[in-house]
């Protein structure tokens, strides 16, 4: 099986450096699965979970604000923060999820703090998400 | 002369002064050299957007993005970082001085600059001569993390972007070795060198969905990046300067010391010379 190295880096050090199988990321403009000589690209990614298959096992990363870089047998994303399951502060999750419930409920739709709730609340889930290792 | 106890106090505190400058003095180093890991591991993270940044920027199509071009200035943004706590020799004076005299030399009005400022120093200094400041940070920690700074960088870069201001600048301590920082103004906006910078094996991407999304996005992030590279550079510096500041003190201290004892010990022979001249003196005048 061919595979390609991926490198996940964030402004506070390099989160991952590896060789995988497959690379499955939400861009923004949908699901992108990116497989060994990949024409180069850049994409955007979506507040998600990362997958990266390594054999048979799936290693999953929470990725927030983020750029996808395919070159050929190399793959980075550049995130503005992400996490190995390991490193996922579980209990800070979870409140940061209650709070952003609260102000969800709070805020009017049209405001800009729903908007930061949402964004909040995606971070919070995809983190819970990858703590508990399932993949949705 | 002073008494021999007035001496002996002197001693005293000039010797706990040391122990504290010298404390500091280790703290720093092992702090510098946190700073210094903290930099190199945001090194891959800047450079990789910075390539990715380049060869969208130097590729042949026509799109272009505000943050790529000069426009007229009506006003420009400063970003000052300095210290939170003293103690670190001319770290922050220096960067002031320059800093409000190049304000002054270039600005007619207040009208015509804004600035951020991360430190308590810089931003109480700033505000004491009358400065206006749009936005500061202060406390931050000694290792700060992206997440921290994200209100100014977004700030500044957005006041960008909505045209506030035509122009972004850093003013910075940059870390050149523990003894020496030198006072640094970068240009953060408009990104104008990026496109000159062109690599010959730079690959051409595909872009999804778009190449104008994704400097829509890209470069935000990318300034935000710089910012914060920036930031971790003046840490560095500021611990640097710290060490170098307590070196010198606890050495003055030492000499202080020394010369603090010479007297001491002078004034305490001629305590007994003069003693023993008297109980000589008093001595023979029995005989």
């Amino acid at each position: 099986m061919q595979t390609m190295n991926v490198n996940v880096v964030t402004p506070d050090g390099r989160v991952y450096d590896g060789d995988v199988e497959m690379v499955s990321v939400r861009a923004q403009s949908g699901e992108l699965g990116i497989l060994p000589r990949h024409i180069p690209m850049v994409a955007p990614l979506a507040v998600g979970a990362v997958r990266l298959k390594e054999g048979n096992r799936i290693q999953l990363v929470s990725v927030s604000g983020g750029f996808l870089e395919v070159r050929q047998e190399q793959v980075t994303i550049l995130a503005e923060a992400a996490e190995l399951p390991s490193d996922i502060d579980v209990a800070r999750a979870r409140a940061a999820k209650e709070r952003a419930e609260r102000r969800l409920d709070a805020a009017k739709q049209d405001d800009v703090d729903f908007k930061r709730a949402q964004f909040a609340m995606k971070r919070a889930l995809t983190r819970l998400e990858v703590a508990s290792g399932s993949d949705s | 002369m002073a008494s021999l106890r007035e001496i002996k106090t002197r001693i005293g505190s000039t010797k706990k002064t040391r122990q504290i400058t010298k404390a500091m003095q280790m703290v720093s180093a092992a702090k510098l050299n946190r700073a210094q890991t903290n930099a190199q591991s945001y090194e891959p993270y800047t450079q990789k957007i910075r390539e990715v940044v380049a060869s969208i920027a130097s590729s042949e199509s026509d799109s272009s993005h505000p943050m790529l071009e000069s426009r007229p200035v009506k006003k420009t943004g400063y970003i000052v970082i300095t210290s939170d706590r003293g103690l670190a020799g001319a770290y922050n004076a220096g960067l002031l001085r320059s800093l409000i005299e190049t304000i002054n030399e270039r600005h007619q009005s207040e009208e015509e600059y804004t600035l951020f400022v991360l430190g308590r120093i810089g931003s109480e200094m700033l505000e004491r001569r009358g400065f206006t400041i749009e936005n500061k940070i202060t406390g931050l920690a000694d290792n700060p993390a992206f997440s921290d700074i994200k209100d100014i960088t977004r700030d500044s870069v957005q006041m960008f972007e909505n045209e506030d201001v035509d122009q972004l600048y850093l003013w910075y301590n940059h870390f050149i070795s523990p003894l020496r920082q030198d006072v640094t103004e970068q240009k953060l906006l408009p990104l104008t060198d990026l496109a000159e910078e062109n690599d010959s094996n730079q690959a051409s991407y595909e872009f999804e969905p778009s190449e104008e999304v994704i400097l829509e996005q890209l470069l935000p992030q990318y300034a935000e990046s710089l910012i914060y590279g920036t930031l971790l550079d003046a840490k560095a510096s500021e611990f640097g300067a710290r060490m170098t500041a307590m070196s010198a003190a606890t050495e003055n201290a030492n000499n202080m010391i020394d010369d603090l004892t010479l007297s001491y010990n002078r004034a305490r022979q001629a305590a007994i010379t003069q003693e023993l001249s008297e109980i000589v003196g008093g001595a023979s005048a029995l005989e």
